[in-house]
């Protein structure tokens, strides 16, 4: 089954690339470490999921692009052409001229009711191509206008016209330090919009990645590509080919309709979190190993303490003892321990067999109210990914964004108090009811993982 | 106006020269159409346009308008002629003698026509119309007068475009007595019709070209400065007869512009458009004046720049002496501000420094971490990296308040006021409902200033029942 990525604005396009980039290079790469077979195997499914094959050129990106100003389309399309290994359909973009200005209402009342024949249209057209469609991937930042107003607008028209598919929304959250000054309330009307129509959003903070970047990878003047780097790495781990069951005989074909089932049972926890490890340094690959155990170890450790990467890590948290009542909240739980609802881990590479997951099976981790056996879930592969002997990620449907989400409202709602800037949004058709509907969305939503 | 019509001759000189140098190809792009039309001349006179490929002939974007002749036929004598047609000028002959009410009055109504239909037949030509830059003077009549006007043109037959005005506010020494009439007068309109106001002050373009002469007469780093560095430079331009007195301070205005729009024309990592710039920068309608600062003033020769001399630019856009207004904004209010860097500079040194110098700014409790940034990967002329910033901050209080002081001067003894009286349209409430307005925005400010550094109590968020 296909997905069909949809990157939206600035943010969108250039992580779009990036992520298509990272998989075909993955995929042409000779640090398989597997067999002939089983390589061809993941080249195949890979092909399926993300490329159209056309008869001599390159495979072209199962992609619409979609921004309000041309240069970074433009940028962008040449920029894949010039690969060599790969491309967009030059057909499927859409641009206009003058930007949405970084105001989400701009985005989501002028912009997308616009231009949404022309959209869809094109969503469509490559929906078609697929032999069998297996959901839509998209790609957008919460800060800016296009990405954020458009994006949401589009998610809900993508509803409309695909109600039996599979949305996936990527949503990057802005530094704290602002890029844009009303980037909490763009956030704010996302994703109380996205928690409508869309069946999960997967989340990278730009403040995480760029510590990952400095700390793990030693980027000394850190640009928004290795930035959008790491996160294409991260996403590629999630979305290559894996067998979902041990034992397996094909690459699962369903990898958007496979990862809502495993980690989102209930509509009100939509929020995902994405871990992988380790990260490193290109050149210094070639003289570190690791063990599972050891990567395992971390990685849960990582989960438990809300640890955004493997350097850092409280080790100090722990569960909840198992003595006390179940239901009770749990007095001297530690603030920083993260219960889960799911979780998910994924393994690539050397050995992945008969590595021992029950760690993650443990029962304190989870909410009360699921089944730990269904809680969680691993997908494991012997190909190796993106010249990472071995490499494990977590997707995690946890309180991981909990905090996150609540300073970005918090500071929504204090700046909302002063009505500051409000008189851009209702210039465009957002209201104040409309910021008080998101407001209480979010609160909700916050409420039910605080509880959890 | 004269201001307007010299400040923009330095842009469209400077524009070209950095059009020129990123455009080695010659071919008519993206980025050039922003502000130029490319016309087939070769049939004489007006061709059509041409969207593609190569360059024949640039048009500039423009309407040069002034009630006297002697700016606009300079331009039109200089090197910079053909860069303009006689359909994009408004000329007359005797002048606003100074005096808003001849510039807004009289001459508005009588060029209203004309000024709409030579607006139209520009803005057909654009394919996609964004925003109107106006550049003018407050303290003269053609400018200040004739220039708001323009400005209530702009809204009532293109609301939807922005409207972006370079102001040149007087000095208290201005030799013009009545420019705190006029000034006073056109901040009137300013408030209630422009989206963003940028005020420049001629003191603070005088006092940076005196700080650059000064270090380069020093010696001391005189031989290793990029002539063509420098922001009052019109070094690589067309412009190779002798400079005018004005020229270095304009081309500061000039390079303003050009920096402004950089992330608009072309690419980078994190870009910024116009309209976003008045998105964040403006909460509150009327709060639109924007303290800009450029640095760096110039660049030394040496290829290899340590960071160190990066987060220096960083600093230096926020200390007193760089700001085009006499304005202090480390030790006023900030409401808002945005950093558009461009050249080789990456998100971690933004953020590097954003952390480095938020600790001493005081920011709006209810905008703590307002910034806005943005990344264009073409750095000016003569540069490898050049930061603009805008400050939405009530550090420009000051810069109010003496102009109304000025005006409450003359105005308290009448002096002068009969000249615009007896101008058909103007009456007594004119002038009281112009200093009601500036009085309001200044006390909006007061308002604003009172709030620093007081207790901060976050409103209680909503309760869901659970």
């Amino acid at each position: 089954m296909s997905i069909v990525t949809v990157q939206l604005g600035q943010c969108g396009n250039q992580i779009g690339r990036e992520v298509f980039n990272a998989i075909c290079s993955d995929v042409h790469g000779t640090h398989g470490l597997c067999s002939k077979k089983e390589n061809e195997s993941y080249r195949d499914a890979c092909k399926e999921r993300f490329f159209c094959e056309e008869e001599t050129e390159v495979p072209v990106a199962r992609a619409v692009l979609v921004d309000m100003e041309p240069k970074v389309i433009s940028q962008t399309l040449s920029m894949a052409a010039r690969s060599g290994y790969w491309k967009y359909d030059d057909r499927s973009r859409f641009c206009q001229k003058q930007g949405s200005g970084n105001n989400w209402a701009n985005g989501y009342s002028v912009h997308g009711p616009r231009h949404k024949e022309v959209i869809m249209n094109l969503v469509q057209k490559e929906a078609e191509k697929c032999d069998r469609l297996g959901g839509f991937f998209t790609i957008m930042s919460m800060a800016g206008g296009t990405g954020s107003g458009l994006g949401a607008f589009v998610t809900q028209c993508l509803r409309d016209a695909f109600p039996t598919s599979f949305i996936l929304n990527h949503v990057i959250w802005p530094y704290g330090t602002g890029e844009v000054i009303v980037q909490n309330y763009n956030s704010v009307l996302t994703l109380s919009h996205l928690y409508q129509s869309s069946d999960a959003i997967l989340v990278h903070e730009n403040d995480v990645i760029h510590k990952i970047c400095s700390q793990l990878m030693n980027i000394k003047q850190i640009s928004f590509r290795d930035v959008n780097q790491v996160i294409a790495h991260q996403l590629g781990s999630v979305f290559q080919p894996t067998y979902t069951a041990e034992g397996g005989l094909h690459y699962s074909r369903n990898p958007l309709g496979d990862l809502m089932e495993t980690l989102v049972p209930h509509p009100e926890f939509k929020m995902l979190g994405l871990r992988n490890i380790p990260q490193m340094p290109e050149n210094s690959l070639a003289y570190s190993t690791f063990s599972w155990p050891g990567l395992i170890k971390h990685l849960r450790q990582m989960l438990i303490a809300n640890a955004k990467m493997e350097e850092g890590i409280d080790w100090q948290v722990q569960p909840p003892s198992r003595l006390l009542p179940p239901l009770q909240p749990f007095p001297n739980r530690p603030l920083h321990f993260n219960t889960s609802i799911a979780n998910l881990v994924i393994l690539r590479g050397k050995d992945t067999h008969g590595v021992d997951l029950g760690s993650f099976q443990d029962p304190s981790l989870y909410t009360s109210w699921l089944n730990p056996r269904d809680a969680f879930n691993a997908w494991k592969t012997p190909r190796a990914f993106n010249k990472y002997e071995k490499s494990a990620s977590l997707v995690s449907n946890s309180q991981f964004l909990l905090k996150p989400l609540d300073n970005v409202v918090g500071k929504a709602w204090n700046m909302f108090a002063s009505k500051a800037y409000i008189h851009q949004y209702t210039k465009f058709g957002i209201e104040e009811e409309d910021f008080l509907d998101s407001f209480t969305a979010l609160e909700q939503v916050i409420s039910s993982y605080t509880i959890l | 106006g004269q201001c307007g019509n010299q400040v923009g001759c330095r842009f469209w000189d400077l524009a070209l020269r950095e059009h020129a140098a990123v455009n080695k190809k010659g071919i008519y792009d993206e980025a050039l159409s922003s502000f130029f039309r490319n016309v087939d001349t070769r049939s004489g006179g007006d061709g059509p346009d041409i969207y593609k490929g190569k360059i024949c002939s640039l048009k500039a974007r423009a309407l040069l308008i002034d009630m006297e002749e002697g700016v606009v036929n300079e331009i039109l004598q200089g090197p910079l002629r053909d860069l303009f047609d006689s359909k994009q000028l408004i000329t007359d002959v005797s002048g606003s003698g100074n005096n808003w009410a001849v510039g807004h009055k009289l001459y508005g109504y009588q060029y209203r026509e004309n000024i709409v239909e030579k607006l139209r037949k520009t803005a057909e030509h654009c394919d996609c119309l964004q925003c109107f830059f106006i550049i003018h003077s407050m303290g003269g009549g053609t400018g200040s007068g004739l220039g708001t006007f323009v400005l209530n043109v702009l809204e009532d037959e293109f609301p939807e475009v922005y409207r972006f005005v370079t102001s040149v506010y007087p000095s208290g020494e201005d030799d013009v007595i009545t420019s705190p009439y006029n000034s006073v007068l056109a901040m009137k309109e300013l408030n209630e019709h422009a989206d963003c106001v940028l005020p420049i002050e001629n003191e603070s373009l005088f006092d940076i070209v005196n700080k650059i002469h000064q270090m380069i007469s020093s010696g001391k780093l005189g031989s290793t400065v990029k002539q063509n560095s420098l922001v009052t430079s019109s070094a690589g331009s067309a412009r190779t007869v002798q400079e005018k007195p004005f020229d270095a301070m304009n081309n500061i205005v000039a390079n303003l512009l050009l920096n402004l729009t950089s992330s608009a024309r072309f690419e980078g990592s994190l870009n910024m458009d116009l309209n976003e710039i008045s998105m964040n920068l403006v909460p509150f309608p009327r709060l639109h004046y924007l303290v800009s600062s450029l640095t760096p003033l110039y660049t030394l020769a040496d290829v290899n720049v340590p960071s160190r001399r990066l987060d220096q630019m960083f600093s230096d856009a926020f200390s007193r002496d760089h700001q085009l207004i006499q304005a202090d904004p480390k030790h006023s209010l900030y409401l808002a501000c945005a950093l558009l860097v461009r050249g080789n500079v990456q998100v971690s040194d933004l953020r590097r420094n954003i952390e480095r110098l938020k600790p001493s700014l005081h920011f709006v409790s209810w905008n703590q971490e307002g910034w806005k940034t943005g990344l264009c990967s073409v750095p000016p002329v003569g540069h490898s990296h050049s930061l603009l910033a805008l400050a939405n901050n009530t550090c420009v209080k000051p810069t109010f308040t003496e102009l109304k002081d000025r005006f409450m001067k003359l105005y308290k003894k009448k002096a002068h006021l009969h000249h615009y009286l007896h101008i058909d349209g103007m009456e007594q409430s004119c002038f009281s409902e112009a200093i009601s307005s500036l009085s309001d925005l200044i006390e909006e400010y007061n308002e604003l200033d009172a709030t620093k550094g007081g207790p901060r109590t976050d409103p209680s968020r909503l309760e869901i029942a659970i």
